[in-house]
Order: structure tokens, then sequence, then C-alpha cells
């Protein structure tokens, strides 16, 4: 477990370290993600160690949210005076999201199924 | 004994032991509700969580900062966490390789839809132009949207806020958008949910099952990569 969440710090730190040195768009985090899936195709050896650190952490990954969402008392003041068009805007589009990613998808398989039949 | 108590405070109020235990607790009071409701999908531990820590904090009028000189433990591992979507993600490689041109084309259409539609519903509601920058990212997990926020021109912390809630809102609705329009396939619900409420939609996910979970996982992390790369870009290119 230690040695994987070392190995897991090591390789956020490496994509901090890039996306600062080379003025990144893309965050830290999400190249120390293209970092580990590297490692985990080149060095089979060390991804029993990596998984086990990061089902771990994902295990609770909702937990990691909380401190985030708790910064709403920051900005009571600010969401107030646009409550109700941020409460309506976060609700339908969240479901119409979710409603287009899955039925596009579905609808996407379905087809290349049934081309892969006739 | 008064005094004691009051210094008792004093100490506990100034170290971030009181705000880290806190946050655990609150946590722990969600999932126990979450278990009492048989893990239904609109009881969610982070809100509960999250409700419970804010009332605290304007109840004792603690201010944030202070709260977070122990909860930021919790919140920095949001981006080790994001690093071990790498795991996930590899595991499902040869399954994005067969549907992996299905998923994307949906994770795209379903990212625009929804980036259109809350921009757009705050355009009617004539929000304020920060609001709008910063609903912008916010189906994408945390620390990517707060990035991305930065960039763009929006608030990173609300940016935050927004996704925590979006989150809260996919993973409550999922079951019952999915089941409306008739998708069984555990892949697409869960993919679905990782795409639209990034993390909190992937806790939700692997708790229905851990193929729904695996599939979230990845887009998660797709969504991720796509949105950071492509959204400053996009932004980049309209305002010149």
């Amino acid at each position: 477990m230690l040695n994987g969440l070392t190995l897991l710090l090591m390789l956020q730190l490496a994509g901090e370290s890039v996306a600062r040195l080379v003025h990144s768009p893309v965050p830290g985090p999400v190249i120390g993600l293209v970092l580990t899936l590297f490692l985990l195709k080149t060095a089979p050896q060390v991804s029993e160690k990596i998984t086990l650190a990061a089902n771990g952490l994902l295990a609770h990954l909702s937990l990691l949210f909380v401190p985030a969402g708790v910064g709403v008392v920051l900005y009571l003041r600010e969401l107030a005076a646009d409550w109700f068009a941020i409460t309506i805007a976060l609700c339908i589009s969240t479901v119409l999201g979710l409603a287009v990613t899955a039925w596009v998808a579905q609808r996407l398989i379905l087809r290349a199924k049934s081309e892969h039949k006739s | 004994m008064r005094d004691q108590i009051f210094s008792l405070w004093v100490y506990l109020s100034a170290s971030p032991l009181l705000g880290l235990t806190l946050t655990l607790i609150a946590y722990q009071i969600g999932l126990f509700c979450a278990r009492k409701a048989h893990q239904h999908p609109m009881v969610n531990p982070v809100l509960i969580a999250v409700v419970v820590l804010a009332s605290i904090l304007i109840i004792s009028k603690t201010p944030y900062q202070t709260y977070f000189e122990g909860a930021q433990f919790v919140h920095f591992l949001l981006g080790t966490a994001t690093v071990a979507l790498a795991v996930p993600f590899y595991e499902r490689l040869p399954q994005l390789r067969s549907l992996g041109f299905p998923l994307i084309v949906g994770l795209l259409t379903g990212a625009v839809v929804a980036i259109a539609s809350a921009v757009g519903i705050l355009f009617l509601f004539d929000a304020q132009r920060a609001m709008i920058l910063t609903m912008v990212p916010k189906s994408v997990t945390a620390p990517i949207a707060m990035g991305i926020a930065e960039k763009i021109g929006g608030v990173p912390t609300i940016a935050a806020v927004f996704c925590v809630l979006t989150g809260v809102i996919g993973a409550s609705c999922g079951k019952f958008v999915f089941d409306r329009l008739g998708i069984k396939s555990m892949a697409v619900r869960g993919f679905a949910l990782g795409a639209c409420a990034h993390g909190i939609g992937t806790a939700r996910a692997y708790i229905v099952s851990p193929e729904a979970g695996a599939f979230a996982g990845l887009a998660l992390g797709l969504h991720g990569v796509l949105a950071s790369v492509l959204l400053p870009l996009i932004f980049s290119w309209i305002s010149k």
C-alpha cells in the first residue's frame, strides 16, 4: 500500500512539474494520469502495487469532494443572487447530459453490433 | 471549568485536527444514512456531509479558511485520486478498443449538451458573466474543473461547488434517467455517470456494480483529459 502510494505521489509530482515547466493547458494530475498509464503498460511488475493503492484511494473517492463542497459557505451571497437560475441550470443540464451520453453511446453500440452481424 | 472549556475550544479551533476529524465524521454520518436508506440514489453521502459541515460552520461562526486548514488534507488527495484513475482506465483499455468510438462520441455529445444547456439557461436568466463561465467545466472532476475555470475566467472555488452539486444531482438522478430511456447495459450506465457526474457519479456507480464503476472511472478520466485540452483551446479561439 505504502509503495503504491509513494509511486502515485511521485507520478503526481512528475505531472505537476511537467505541467508547470511547459505551461501546459492540461492540469498536472491529468499528465500524472497519462504517465501512470505508460508506467502500467511498460512495467507490469509495479502495476500490482499501484493498483492496490489506487483502489484504496478510489474506494472513497466521494469523500474527497466534501471539503470543496463545504466551500459553498464562502459564496452564499453570490450564489443567492442567482440561486434560482443556478439550480435550474445544474439540474436540467446534468439530467440532459446523462440522457444524451447514455442514449448516444447505446445507439452507436447497438448499430455497431447489428453491422457486425450482417 | 468554563475557562478550561474555552481554552480547549481556542486550541481546537486553531488546530487542523478538528476540521479533519469533523470532515470524516460528517462523511460517516452520510454513509450511515445511505446504508439506512438501502443505498437509495437520492440519499447522497456527500450532500449529507456538506450540509452537516456547512451548518456547523455557520452556527459556530467558524470561517471556512479555519475549517480548510484541516480539511485540506482530504482535499489534497483529489489530485492523487485523479492520477489513480489510470488504474481503472488501464484495466478497461481492451473494452475501450472495441467500444471506444460509441463511448467517446456519447461523452462528447453529452458534454456539449450539458454545457450548452447550463450556459443557455444562465443566459436566459441574465446571470452574472463570471457565474456563466464558472458553470462551463462543472461536469469535469473537481481538481480539473478548478484549473479550467481559472483559465477561462471563472471562479475556481465556485467551480468546485458547482462540480460537487452536479455530481450529487447526477448520482441521484442517474437511475431514473436510464430506466426511463430503457438503458440496461451496466457499462453504458456507468460510463454516463462518470462522464456527467465525475467522481461522485463514479462512487455511485461502484455501489451499483463493479462493471459500472470501472466504466465510470474510465469516463471520468477520459472526460478530464478531453475537457482540459479542448475547453481552454475553444475559449482562447472564441475570445480572439
